[in-house]
């Protein structure tokens, strides 16, 4: 089942969200209930290619019947099943929790539409990770981008203009990956990721492979928002509905660094970015300024969803400094904290949605004495707070703990006090807000419909601020059985 | 001189991807962005299709079982494929680029960014 699990992910989710549109002309309150069993299937054939994949080792999947590398050639080895699996749940997760949440955002006649666009952006980023060619990824890449910023055009009034400033960022991003591609492919004649593997070592001193990876470095530094390259992410996901927020924030980006891995790993040897270009050095500076920077703007804001946004772009940092670091505490670091920071971004964005869902508003300011009228939810942000300044044993800890050991390894000690500083910087957001909400001797202003929220909205908060805990102190097993297995050879 | 008349295909693909990059950066309003980030496009399929290029070759198209096959007698189809996706995933792009303007002018009655961004200031 393995094998076939790994097109019908994509297919299924590609096909189901045309379906919708059609299914929304014959009845319209079928729509929900076809979303969330199809991300239902999708997250089941997830976990069956996470389970293939680590019992029998990689997937392999030719389509059509053409033999790689002149066909198309999907592999799934334990890196792509492990984010596979992230983006199957969460895009599951969020669609729970969306049916609520998006009801008051968005006007009813467009529903079914934001369900399909939904599907696409799932299909669009599994499509990207499962991909053995690089080309075909550039295609998931646009069509995920293409979906990406349709929903957030949908969010508030200001989320229009958000929109368009990443479409013109965006779409740079993706030209200058296709830049890359076309060099590849000028200097090799493959677009097989496994066959440019074999065919790229000799030609690593040609000018036309730096030029490949720089626009490749650059394009996909744009679809992460790595820190300068970061313009469009705040406003779109501040102004985004909430469940698009939740989502695209825990996944895209992600899915943007595991290309960065694919390229600097897979596509080229560790020794290309560390002997040949100074390209690991590089990116270690790159984000160790990112997360400095994220983290202090995130000090500065109202809006509890542009700190999110900010804390986001430390987190980007984060990842790609341990990718970049180029020891195996390191990596390992950033491919824990690629799952950790998925769940703790989706929790602290639905809770966000939440605050919005009841009262209109979501500013720090509003958390005021929340514990009386939203106990469960407010236990989840607890939780997940506590996770994001990195509190044993919940899950942020151990990333951090691994990205730090890294940090130290390879003698980074501004990276490793970055890491500290934005820890620091976690610390005194999440307190202050944990402070409002505990021990605040204000009452909530009362003209608020302040009230739990609603069960299909309560659920996947709590689930994910239940998975913050498991996956802490599970993060050891998690860590020997799927992450062990991703980390290059070299290190 | 040699390389600036020989590969004249690659300097208008700089030039032209120049041009896009400029108009997407300065211009002020959000159409004029949007033809520059097709002409960026362009140039990427100007860059793609002049990579296939071999003189004296052929469109790759065997009529009868030839003699002998000699890939330098025909260019190569793939770029071009390629670029057939490449211009469906730009047209979708362009498309929601303008879908997004048409709700941007619905909103603000204006295309210019300067502009936009004064209502916006004077909102808060």
């Amino acid at each position: 089942m393995g094998e076939h699990s790994s097109i019908l992910v994509v297919v299924i989710s590609l096909i189901a969200s045309i379906t919708n549109v059609f299914i929304a002309l014959v009845r319209k309150s079928l729509c929900y209930p076809f979303f969330v069993f199809i991300l239902g299937i999708c997250f089941l054939l997830s976990m069956d290619i996470l389970y293939t994949v680590i019992n029998f080792g990689t997937v392999k999947y030719k389509l059509g019947g053409w033999m790689p590398p002149w066909g198309i050639e999907y592999v799934v080895d334990h890196l792509n099943a492990f984010v596979i699996a992230i983006v199957a749940t969460i895009s599951f997760v969020v669609a729970i929790y969306a049916k609520e949440s998006i009801k008051k955002e968005i006007a009813k006649p467009r529903l079914p539409y934001f369900y399909s666009t939904y599907l696409l952006l799932v299909a669009g980023l599994i499509g990207i990770v499962i991909t053995g060619d690089i080309f075909n990824l550039f295609v998931f890449l646009e069509i995920a981008s293409l979906a990406g910023y349709a929903l957030i055009a949908i969010g508030e009034k200001r989320s229009v203009l958000a929109s368009f400033n990443y479409i013109i960022m965006g779409t740079i991003g993706a030209c200058f990956y296709l830049l890359g591609v076309g060099y590849i492919y000028i200097i090799t004649g493959s677009l097989n990721i496994a066959d440019l593997t074999r065919l790229l070592p000799p030609l690593y001193e040609s000018k036309v492979t730096l030029a490949a990876l720089a626009f490749f470095v650059i394009g996909v530094a744009i679809k992460i928002a790595l820190f300068p390259l970061h313009r469009w992410l705040p406003d779109s996901y501040t102004f985004a509905p909430s469940a698009v927020s939740a989502f695209a924030s825990a996944t895209v980006t992600k899915v943007g660094i595991y290309v960065l891995i694919r390229i600097s790993y897979t596509l080229f040897e560790p020794r290309f970015l560390t002997e040949i270009t100074p390209l690991s050095t590089i990116l270690v500076w790159w984000a160790t300024i990112a997360i400095f920077f994220g983290s202090t703007i995130a000090l500065g804001q109202i809006d509890f969803k542009r700190t999110l946004s900010y804390i986001l772009v430390a987190e980007v940092g984060y990842i790609v400094l341990g990718v970049s670091l180029g020891n195996k505490e390191g990596f390992i670091g950033a491919v824990l904290h690629i799952l950790n920071d998925a769940v703790m971004i989706a929790c602290l964005f639905m809770i966000a949605g939440g605050l919005f869902y009841r009262i209109g508003r979501r500013n720090l300011t509003d958390f005021t004495g929340l514990k009386k009228y939203m106990p469960i939810t407010m236990t989840a942000f607890l939780v997940t707070s506590l996770s994001m300044i990195g509190v044993p044993p919940t899950a942020g800890f151990f990333s951090k703990w691994y990205l730090i050991l890294g940090a130290i390894r390879a003698e980074q000690w501004i990276s490793a006090s970055a890491l500290i500083f934005s820890s620091l910087v976690n610390a005194i957001i999440f307190f202050k807000l944990l402070e409002k909400v505990y021990f605040s001797k204000k009452e909530a202003i009362p003209k608020y419909n302040f009230r739990e929220l609603p069960l299909s909205m309560l659920t996947p908060i709590v689930l994910m601020g239940l998975a913050v805990l498991v996956l802490g102190i599970y993060s050891g097993k998690i860590i020997s059985t799927v992450i062990e297995f991703t980390v290059p050879k070299g290190f | 001189m040699e390389i600036l008349i020989g590969k004249y295909n690659y300097w208008i693909y700089i030039g032209l991807m120049m041009i896009g990059f400029y108009a997407m950066v300065a211009k002020k309003n959000l159409v004029k962005k949007v033809v520059g980030m097709n002409i960026f496009q362009t140039a990427i399929i100007l860059f793609f299709i002049s990579t296939s290029y071999k003189k004296n070759a052929t469109i790759p198209i065997i009529i009868k079982s030839q003699e002998v096959i000699e890939p330098i007698q025909y260019i190569n189809p793939l770029p071009h494929v390629l670029m057939l996706t490449a211009i469906v995933v730009m047209v979708s792009t362009f498309g929601v680029a303008l879908a997004v303007i048409v709700m941007l002018y619905k909103q603000y009655k204006t295309l210019e960014e300067d502009e936009i961004i004064e209502i916006l200031k004077d909102k808060k």
